[in-house]
């Protein structure tokens, strides 16, 4: 029996370090990739496209801290992406332009509504739980479209990126895309130590079996609670990122289509590995990106109308191809780079 | 007889007219091995699960200790030293053994809102979960995944759990239930050793293993208990006989 209980735990743990790798490769490919956009020619695409990748990861990789963790499935996360954005807009617009003042406000006002939201919410469970932050994040957008003035329906143009404690350094796209890398590997590090925590266990035990947890005596609410309120600040940095990404915020920002991409990311990525939620979302968004392109260049031997016409309609291939992901490679992304090693 | 660590006083349960536990008083001494018997669909597992707090009951009240704990939720009367096993096991598959019983142990041993550490490097944890573990004789199988165990196995991780959580009291839920002869022969064995030093109450339909084990016998019949006694005075008793242990070989 010892043999056995050695040759299994064996192979496990070098699997673990191993596996680091991948974040490692990931971070430093966004810390390299601002060099080779200089080379590419089209700099500012470049920057703003992954600039981009990296708000969403912040955001997907909120989520992932609570659905691949902690098995909620919130349908109203990009709720928490709105609620940080017009924060920055609405405070800007009253004159308030600096960071150090607008994301502390952006973080407050994501706690307190994940707070409350999350209070009711997580007294129900399964379907019941992912119709109520649905219902949450839709009341938050309706909230945003009536708020004529701040653009209401329209949304707001943002005069200026946030200032620095007075200084306009995020007016320059490198040092803004630094920022979003820094809050990118901020969060990651606070998720990875939260995930591995005394917290972060009794979170994973509660996904696994909430009887058993309160039978040895936790009590599974003040976690999930607790963790939604990390997920929803995490969530609503992102927010603030994405507003001065943009330079406008609008209520498109938190609309339940804007939800289900973020749940698609962490799937599409795989579930419950942090780092699968920020490849998800870059996948996602550069599929998103690149699809029509990559469509015309490989129907070469189409006609050039019916080229024209796929790469039009390229969501027609988006979303079944999104599907055939998620059924056919599970564990997502994930779990296609974590096969090879299994064998 | 010294203070009763567990008392029912007029325990009742029912869903609408149907009476699962009816005016159930029984106390338990500390130190006892008290086994509940009784035909299938008594309310033995109800009976736990109100002990226990995962049911409310409707009437009556479950003292602890000398504390009124009726209205407490289960993981409150965990804390107060009240832990129970489950009859359909309940583990979490995906964590090792060890870490099952290390959780187990993190419940009693200050704040789990701790962000930063490792829990699962944590020595203060591990080393009381090992202690468990080896209590029950999984001490080798530690680092295996709990859903790859045998199925005694993890009803010997079961009692492991229990037992980190610290108890005064345990509750077992036919903790034999689907063992082999050998894996039920090691919990016995267990069961023995533990004996001594915490109270158990234990749900059983081994009738070798009860009368083996116990010091107090009680038996429930359509929710209702007709009698507590030593084993022996249990076994000869006519009305225990005729509605129980006649269906059964008797030893």
């Amino acid at each position: 029996m010892t043999e056995i209980a050695e040759t299994q735990s064996a192979p496990a743990t070098s699997f673990t370090t191993r596996f680091e790798i991948v974040p490692l490769v990931l971070f430093a490919a966004f810390a390299a990739a601002p060099l080779l956009a200089t080379f590419s020619g089209a700099e500012g695409y470049v920057l703003s496209l992954l600039t981009r990748v990296m708000i969403f990861g912040i955001a997907a990789m909120a989520l992932d801290l609570i659905l691949g963790y902690g098995a909620l499935v919130s349908f109203g996360h990009a709720a928490f992406l709105g609620l940080g954005a017009y924060t920055v807009g609405i405070l800007a617009s009253h004159g308030f332009e600096d960071a150090l003042v607008q994301i502390p406000v952006a973080l407050l006002a994501s706690a307190v509504f994940a707070l409350f939201t999350g209070a009711i919410s997580l007294r129900t469970k399964g379907v019941y739980f992912i119709m109520i932050t649905l219902a949450f994040g839709q009341m938050l957008y309706f909230l945003a479209t009536s708020l004529a003035a701040y653009g209401g329906d329209d949304g707001m143009t943002l005069a200026s990126r946030s200032l620095v404690a007075g200084t306009d350094w995020l007016e320059n796209d490198f040092t803004f895309y630094w920022l979003c890398l820094v809050c990118l590997v901020g969060a990651y590090a606070l998720s990875r130590s939260i995930v591995a925590s005394r917290f972060g266990r009794v979170l994973r035990g509660t996904r696994e079996n909430s009887v058993r947890m309160e039978a040895i005596g936790f009590q599974p609410f003040r976690f999930q609670l607790a963790a939604y309120v990390i997920s929803g600040m995490m969530a609503g940095l992102a927010g603030c990122l994405l507003a001065n990404q943009a330079e406008f915020v609008s209520p498109a920002f938190m609309t339940w289509q804007r939800s289900g991409e973020l749940i698609f990311m962490v799937v599409l990525g795989g579930l419950g590995s942090l780092h699968g939620a920020i490849i998800g979302a870059a996948a996602f968004l550069l599929l998103e990106e690149f699809l029509p392109e990559i469509l015309h260049a490989s129907s070469f031997f189409l006609g050039e109308e019916t080229r024209a016409h796929l790469a039009e309609n390229w969501k027609m291939v988006f979303g079944p191809l999104l599907i055939l992901i998620v059924l056919f490679v599970r564990g997502g992304i994930m779990g296609l780079l974590r096969r090879p090693h299994h064998g | 007889m010294a203070e009763p660590l567990l008392e029912l006083r007029s325990l009742r349960k029912n869903y609408g007219a149907l009476v699962v536990t009816d005016d159930v008083s029984l106390s338990v001494a500390p130190g006892e091995l008290h086994a509940i018997i009784g035909p299938n669909g008594a309310g033995k597992t109800t009976l736990i699960h109100q002990i226990s707090g995962m049911l409310p009951s409707n009437s009556g009240q479950i003292l602890f200790a000398g504390e009124d704990i009726t209205h407490l939720t289960m993981p409150q009367r965990v804390n107060c030293g009240l832990a129970r096993s489950f009859q359909i096991t309940s583990i979490l598959p995906g964590f090792s053994a060890l870490e099952n019983v290390a959780l187990a142990a993190q419940a009693r041993s200050g704040s789990s809102f701790r962000f930063f550490g490792n829990a699962s490097q944590e020595k203060k944890l591990n080393d009381p979960a090992m202690e468990c573990l080896s209590e029950v004789g999984l001490g080798a199988r530690a680092h295996i995944p709990a859903g790859l165990l045998s199925h005694g196995e993890k009803r010997q991780l079961e009692l492991a759990i229990g037992l980190a959580t610290e108890p005064k009291l345990l509750l077992l839920d036919e903790p034999l239930a689907g063992t082999g002869h050998d894996e039920s022969q090691r919990v016995v064995e267990t069961l023995r050793r533990l004996k001594n030093r915490l109270t158990v109450v234990l749900i059983e339909h081994d009738m070798d293993a009860v009368f083996s084990l116990a010091d107090r016998v009680s038996v429930l019949v359509y929710g209702r208990l007709i009698a507590t006694d030593t084993p022996e005075r249990i076994r000869a008793n006519p009305e225990v006989r005729a509605a129980y242990l006649g269906e059964e070989e008797l030893v």
